[in-house]
């Protein structure tokens, strides 16, 4: 497979390490009510979907970016990728 | 006289080779089946059930019958298609799957007992009485399956792997093939052209058509030439593209020496990635024989393959032969052969009505329905209208029509569909987005039409590129239909094969049908259809045919299997790449590995790293008595050890300390500056991750160390946080695990010996206590950083210097320190300073274990979040009544095995009784006797109490005491003095 | 029918006119007692031992495809029992003992080959893991030997003891492991249910289920709405996608394994091989071919296929295992959805709803636990108590934090 880096171009998936589902990124407050439940949801449920899937790869063998691929999972064709830091800011900003 | 005049072999050399020990001769251009054929070896193999004897039944890649054992000794290589072996000089084969001789196999009895075989029969049988199964029945089935043997010896020859990019590549040098590559290669695009033959040409080298009046050779010798003046061309032949992958990327493999004789001068094959922008498959098509009863015999081979041979390798199988077909095409061969002056005896057609295109009879609306001959066929019977007679003939070419070659296309699961006017699986449109097919592999199969649609497919690719190109000016060439008949098997009694090397026959597929094993992966599986070497590329189509007949629907409802790579077989020697052997993985060296060989230090695998396991000395037996030295040597004085290995990571940035007290379970933040302390990782389901230390360097500067195994995770870790979680903290990270070296400084006598090397840095208990850190220089200006740290339990300093100063540090400090008894140790002796200090190590940091069980519990802070905070407060996490604990023999000769399990002394020892385990043991020079750690259910209430230490595996129970994991100053005095 | 050898002999000697199919395809009725989703092995192994063991009836098998058409037509057939775990190990022993009378139960001949399996030790942490893991297993009933390097090179001369990165220090053999022919285990579950009563119903593919009031009714398939007393979903590889019709979401991601098998050889690898510091097994079918896997792609898939870079790592784990072996071709690759749980272990649990049953989660593992899952999802079905070996199973060990991680790596599912 080939990751089209936002930075660097298209890489070769090789050079990346794979994490998984990018709900990954919205790690619920550990100090919050209802810390345990939620928890649970964002470590171990997963939507898991036959297509298009967001997803985190660590560009281990390059830059070390984080990115979030688009990426059907029936076809592997990509949609996309973004800088997951990129991501995680504007779903910051968005929250204040 | 079976070899013919003209062809492309080069008659002024002659070569010499040797099949079953026989010597033969053959010459450039010959590939060793078209070299046995010219010298009247007809049969070449074994088939893979019954043993039937079999002669060469294709020209290429796809052959189902003519394996061989090529070469000899370490280089022997089982199942090599004689139609694909270059002959050299020197060239040794053997036939295989035989008992006995080629001519006279003794598991041909098989044959005689085929009823007995049919379809699924094993799974029938052989059940009682059942401890026969290993016994009995399968060694006898595994002896007389398998087809060619490997040596088993290490493969000699040197492999590489290596990666293309390109804009364009095109799979196949055929007509398709090289109009596609010359109208792209003239755009300027950068274009690969693979072919898995020696020579360019594909069919064309195979057919008399003309091009422009003129041999096609002669074309393609032009376009040769204008290859090589191409700079953005590459041309690879003897090059199989074997596989698509995701988005582009092909997997190929040239073949560099096996045409030679060995040992080779470079690699023996090459493995290429590739990844195209686009690509053209043009890999041609593959004919279909017409299954009747014993087709098989030696002789009978597809029509296509017998102009291969009498056209390009001018070779015949023998003087007469006879051509059954259901298409125009058949009769292509009677004229290229006779034209030869190889006589005809007949063209049987399935097509009542047709008339013969030159001089030879034609037996029209006629099939053949049995053979004979088991060495070699001798005679055919020709049926027509119910009448049957026999004809004499050494030989039978079969053309029942071509299949395209759509694989590559379909890797990607998508699915042919069936052109019925075609009467072929041709690609469907659900095949990968960026690769068009082209020539006889889309059923454009007149020269005509497969030099058009080469060019345009090139076009049309390079469009989607945005390149203009033009389209070349392409030969006249033949453009004929094959006006196919659907004749798809020869109706009869006898067995007809359909999947030759499996032995698949007609009745196989009916009985399939009988058992309701109906569904096409049902039939392959019950029958082994399409399962040999040649993936059924003979056999599939044909056999769907025929079990559409059986139930009535279409071909196309019938299904198809599913194309998976390889192509064809690859070698796994090829696909290893040559990172075999010491190259399997890289080899990391810490930076005092060279003063640590020349000590004669000896070296142990941690993980990619080599580390000195200890440093024996003259007189010294066993590395036991080497590991007690320097164990003792560093507690009564002074022991120096590189632990350059463990993961250190620079986290600077105004967030720093917020940072590292999210990412570890006890807090960061409220460190002091110039201070260190031990940090417990949590993963986020809460069970402990790693630890190390975290020193606090400057208010915005830390410098964190991993355990050696996770020095990579725990970074991957560390970023993902940085990113991913909390990406408006002020902080970065750096890996810098190779750029300091970090040597262990521990014993009594540490202070003293580095007293000697820093540049005038106060070392006093009261201004460098324990657990403090600093930057400072040492050996007069060399920048270092100096942790207060203990492994061992001892008065002890961990001290880093740029990576390439190690070296030297250690030789230092060694010579200074030898008045103070300064001794390395290796890691042997590390691990046993720590197993009696009671440090956690990574056999109980495995990913199973909580802090609670290391005895951290106290240390997850719940003032905070961190990560794994949340979930190690789950019921089965504070539930875990297991906790570490040391352990002793009671009887102190008695050794202490890791990974025994703990018991009760009375209970009875099974799974559910199970206390707990021995993570680590050693023995302890310190205490006298073995040691160990352990986690054991309510182990702090049990210290002083007696437990069993069961090992059954190696018939072991030792009774031991448990008692605290400090066997060593368990207060901790000497670490602070 | 029975099948014999007597009987092969007869039909052989008469033209083989006497061979019945090997199951009916039986129209779906309007609705079962049990509706179990999926015909791979273990929607069959279930099907067959609720009927055979459970005495249920009206029991129906609902396939998308064709029967073994899961990951039981797709992997490299290794049968054993060596867990480490509690929650595992008696489980899988049970299941090895299901193997061991398997083939005389249902008359059929699966070909359970117990040659072996050798898992390699390369470092001294290693051994001592792998010590606690053997006698976990004798403690749980099954059997296991501790090798040292020349016991290994006693069994094996041709690996590479010699000029290997990570030498070979020994291994813990389990000489009741081995493989079984794993369409044969398909087949003889889908006949032996057959011959019980089972309906077996293919190109029946589920499209929702039926619930009210927290209770399932039935299931809609593509051959019209089926009523069912309880539903067993046993869809590996397509659990998540099944489940989320009845609104749930799993610990589960779905992930592709790639498996490998060369051309035909003469035997030279008699049982199982794991190597211990590289991603590589290996064994050899009884046909000759060696069948070899390593490790996941690791992303999420379903496309039943994978990629160049895990086929050139595995054959590098070969070639640096078993370097004679180079000169042996690949024949075909082939890629299988697999159910990678958060925790390594597999799920046999009721589910919210009621009368919805799962049996999912069974990473790269479940072939050897066709037997086994099947006996104790149909005990759960027929009894909703679980079997006992398989009580650690439950879908909310995540929640609660029984977590049964064999390997230690924690909620990634691609690191099991």
């Amino acid at each position: 497979m080939l990751i089209p880096h936002p930075l660097l171009g298209l890489r070769d998936a090789q050079e990346f390490t794979y994490l998984g589902d990018a709900a990954l990124l919205n790690r619920p407050d550990g100090m919050a009510e209802g810390a345990a439940e939620a928890f649970n949801d964002y470590v171990y449920l997963r939507d898991n979907p036959a297509g298009v899937h967001r997803e985190l790869w660590f560009h281990e063998q390059g830059d070390r970016s984080w990115l979030i691929v688009t990426r059907n999972t029936v076809t592997h064709e990509i949609l996309g990728a973004e800088l997951a830091r990129d991501v995680a800011l504007a779903a910051k900003g968005g929250a204040q | 006289m079976t070899r013919l005049s003209g062809g492309l072999i080069d008659r002024s050399q002659t070569l010499r080779f040797t099949f079953d020990g026989k010597s033969y001769t053959g010459h450039p251009g010959d590939t060793l089946a078209s070299a046995l054929l010219a010298n009247d070896v007809r049969l070449m193999g074994r088939s893979f059930k019954y043993h039937r004897p079999r002669g060469v039944f294709t020209a290429g890649s796809e052959e189902p019958n003519a394996l061989v054992e090529l070469r000899t000794g370490a280089r022997q290589e089982p199942n090599t298609r004689a139609t694909m072996a270059e002959l050299f000089d020197g060239l040794s084969a053997n036939s295989q799957n035989r008992v006995g001789s080629l001519n006279f196999d003794l598991l041909a009895v098989n044959d005689l007992a085929s009823p007995f075989f049919a379809a699924g029969f094993y799974y029938k049988t052989f059940m009682w009485p059942r401890a026969f199964w290993e016994k009995l029945y399968e060694p006898m089935i595994r002896r007389a399956a398998g087809l060619g043997s490997l040596s088993m010896q290490a493969d000699p020859d040197a492999y590489d792997k290596g990666f293309l990019h390109c804009d364009l590549l095109v799979i196949g040098g055929g007509a398709a093939g090289l109009a596609a590559a010359l109208t792209a290669a003239r755009s300027g695009a950068q274009v690969i052209l693979a072919d898995e033959d020696f020579r360019l040409g594909g069919r064309l080298l195979s057919e008399s058509h003309s091009l422009n009046d003129a041999p096609a050779t002669d074309w393609i010798a032009a376009l040769e030439a204008e290859f090589a003046s191409l700079p953005n061309l590459r041309v690879m032949r003897r090059t199989t593209v074997f596989g698509t992958f995701d988005h582009g990327i092909y997997g190929a493999v040239e073949r560099v020496s096996d045409h030679l004789a060995a040992p080779f001068a470079a690699v023996r094959q090459t493995l290429w990635r590739i990844t195209a922008k686009r690509a053209i498959l043009a890999a041609g098509a593959t004919e279909r024989h017409i299954p009747f009863a014993n087709n098989d015999r030696p002789g009978i081979m597809l029509a296509g393959a017998m102009r291969s041979y009498a056209n390009r390798f001018a070779a015949s199988p023998a003087d007469r032969v006879a051509i059954f077909t259901n298409n125009d095409d058949g009769h292509r061969t009677a004229l290229d052969l006779a034209a030869k002056g190889v006589e005809i005896a007949g063209v049987i057609d399935s097509r009542a009505g047709v008339r013969a295109l030159g001089q030879y009879p034609v037996f029209a609306g006629a099939m053949v329905s049995d053979a004979k001959g088991r060495l070699g066929l001798t005679r055919l019977q020709v049926t027509r209208d119910g009448q049957s007679h026999w004809l004499d003939c050494g030989a039978l070419g079969i053309a029942g029509g071509w299949n395209p070659n759509v694989h590559l296309a379909s890797h990607h699961r998508g699915r042919p569909v069936w052109d019925e006017t075609l009467l072929s699986f041709v690609p469907g449109q659900d095949g990968p987005p960026v690769m068009s097919v082209a020539g006889a592999a889309a059923g454009k199969g007149s020269t005509h039409a497969a030099l058009t649609s080469g060019a345009e497919a090139a076009l049309a690719a390079l469009s989607e590129l945005g390149r203009t190109a033009t389209l070349p000016d392409l030969p006249r060439a033949e453009d004929a239909p094959i006006n196919q008949q659907a004749f798809w098997h020869v109706p009869g009694k006898g067995r007809a094969w359909v999947d030759f090397q499996n032995d698949v026959t007609v009745k196989d597929i009916k009985l399939a049908h009988q058992e309701n094993m109906r569904p096409v992966e049902h039939l392959k599986r019950w029958t082994t259809l399409g399962m040999a070497t040649d993936q059924g590329k003979t056999a599939n189509v044909t056999a769907l045919a025929v079990m559409a007949e059986l139930t009535g629907k279409s071909i196309p409802e019938t299904g198809t299997t599913i194309f998976r790579p390889p192509y064809t077989g690859v070698a796994l020697s090829v696909l290893g790449g040559g990172d075999t052997g010491k190259h399997f993985r890289p080899t990391r060296l810490t930076p005092t590995h060279d003063w640590a060989k020349a000590q004669g230090a000896v070296f142990v695998e941690v993980g990619q790293w080599m580390r000195a396991q200890y440093f024996p000395r003259a007189g010294e037996t066993t590395w036991r008595e080497t590991v007690d030295r320097e164990v003792l040597a560093t507690r009564a004085g002074v022991g120096l050890c590189d632990v350059t290995t463990l993961g250190k990571v620079d986290v600077q940035g105004a967030d720093a300390g917020e940072f590292l007290n999210r990412l570890y379970a006890n807090a960061m933040a409220s460190l002091k500056v110039g201070m260190v302390r031990y940090g417990l990782m949590l993963r986020e389901d809460g069970h402990a991750y790693d630890d190390g230390t975290c020193a606090r360097l400057a208010e915005d500067h830390y410098v964190v160390t991993t355990t050696t195994a996770q020095a990579g995770p725990v970074y991957r870790h560390m970023e993902y946080a940085r990113q991913c979680l909390w990406p408006e903290l002020d902080v970065q990270l750096i890996s810098t695990t190779d750029a300091w070296a970090q040597i262990s400084v521990a014993g009594p006598n540490a202070r003293a010996l580095l007293e000697r090397i820093v540049d005038g840095f106060d070392l006093s208990n009261t201004a460098f206590p324990f657990m403090a850190c600093t930057e400072l220089t040492v050996c007069k200006g060399l920048r270092a950083r100096l942790f207060r740290i203990s492994f061992s339990g001892e008065l002890a300093y961990e001290i880093a210097v740029p990576a390439r100063y190690g070296n030297a540090l250690m030789a230092q400090m060694i010579e200074v320190g030898a008045d103070l008894g300064a001794t390395p140790y290796g890691t042997e002796a590390l691990g046993v300073l720590r197993i009696e200090k009671g440090h956690a190590a990574g056999n109980e940091l495995n990913g199973q274990t909580t802090a609670q069980m290391l005895g951290m519990g106290k240390m997850v802070s719940t003032k905070k979040d961190a990560i794994g905070a949340v979930m190690s407060r789950r019921e089965g996490l504070s539930a875990e009544r297991r906790i570490l604990v040391g352990l002793m023999p009671v009887d102190a000769s008695q050794p202490v095995v890791a990974g025994s399990h703990l018991f009760a002394p009375d209970a009875e020892q099974k799974t559910e009784t199970d206390l707990g385990w021995i993570t680590s043991a050693c023995f302890s020079p310190h205490v006298g006797s073995g040691i160990g750690l352990g986690f054991l259910a309510d182990g702090t209430a049990r210290i002083g109490q007696e437990i069993i230490a069961a090992n059954p595996l190696q018939g072991q129970s030792v009774r031991l005491r448990v008692v605290s994991p400090h066997f060593v100053d368990p207060e901790g005095g000497r670490l602070r003095d | 029918m029975r099948f014999s050898g007597f009987r092969v002999v007869k039909e052989a000697l008469t033209g083989h006119k006497g061979w019945r199919p090997l199951w009916r395809n039986p129209a779906p009725q309007p609705a079962y007692d049990y509706v179990i989703v999926g015909g791979g092995g273990h929607g069959l192994s279930t099907a067959y031992h609720l009927a055979k063991v459970f005495k249920g009836s009206r029991i129906a098998v609902l396939e998308k495809g064709w029967l073994g058409s899961g990951n039981i037509g797709r992997n490299t057939t290794i049968i054993r029992s060596n867990y480490l775990l509690p929650g595992n190990e008696p489980f899988y022993e049970f299941s090895m003992k299901l193997w061991e009378n398997m083939e005389q139960e249902f008359n059929f001949n699966a070909m359970v080959s117990q040659r072996g399996i050798l898992n390699l030790i390369h470092t001294d942490a290693q051994r001592d893991a792998y010590r606690r893991r053997g006698n976990a297993m004798l403690l749980a009933g099954a059997d296991a030997e501790l090798l040292d390097r020349d016991g290994v090179r006693g069994m094996y001369p041709w690996l590479n003891f010699d000029n290997a990165r990570f030498p070979i220090k020994g291994g813990l053999l389990q000489r009741r492991a081995g493989t079984a022919r794993h369409d044969g285990v398909a087949w003889g579950y889908a006949r032996g249910a057959d011959l019980l009563g089972v309906d077996l119903i293919q190109n029946c593919e589920v499209t929702g289920f039926r619930i009210e009031n927290g209770r399932v009714l039935g299931v809609e398939t593509s051959r019209g709405y089926i009523g069912a007393k309880k539903v067993g979903v046993a869809v590996a590889g397509s659990s998540g996608r099944v489940m989320q019709m009845a609104g749930m979401r799993l610990p589960i991601e779905s992930h592709v394994l790639q498996a490998f098998v060369s051309e035909g050889l003469k035997p030279v690898v008699d049982g199982v091989i794991t190597f211990g510091a590289g991603h590589f097994y290996v064994s050899q079918s009884d046909k000759g071919g060696l069948v070899f896997g390593g490790d996941i792609d690791g992303y999420n898939s379903y496309a039943q296929r994978g990629n160049l870079p895990v086929i050139e790592d595995v054959a590098e784990g070969g070639m640096a295992l078993m370097p004679a072996i180079g000169r042996a071709r690949l024949l075909r690759a082939w890629g299988g959805i697999m159910d990678m749980s958060m925790d390594g272990s597999p799920i046999i649990d009721r589910t919210p709803i009621e009368g919805l049953y799962l049996n999912a989660g069974w990473c790269y593992g479940g072939f050897k636990a066709t037997p086994a899952s099947g006996y104790a999802f149909a005990q759960l079905l027929a009894t909703d108590a679980p079997h006992p070996t398989a009580s650690a199973y439950r879908l909310d060990r995540f929640a609660r934090g029984y977590v049964i991680d064999e390997k230690g790596m924690g909620a990634q599912p691609n690191l099991h």
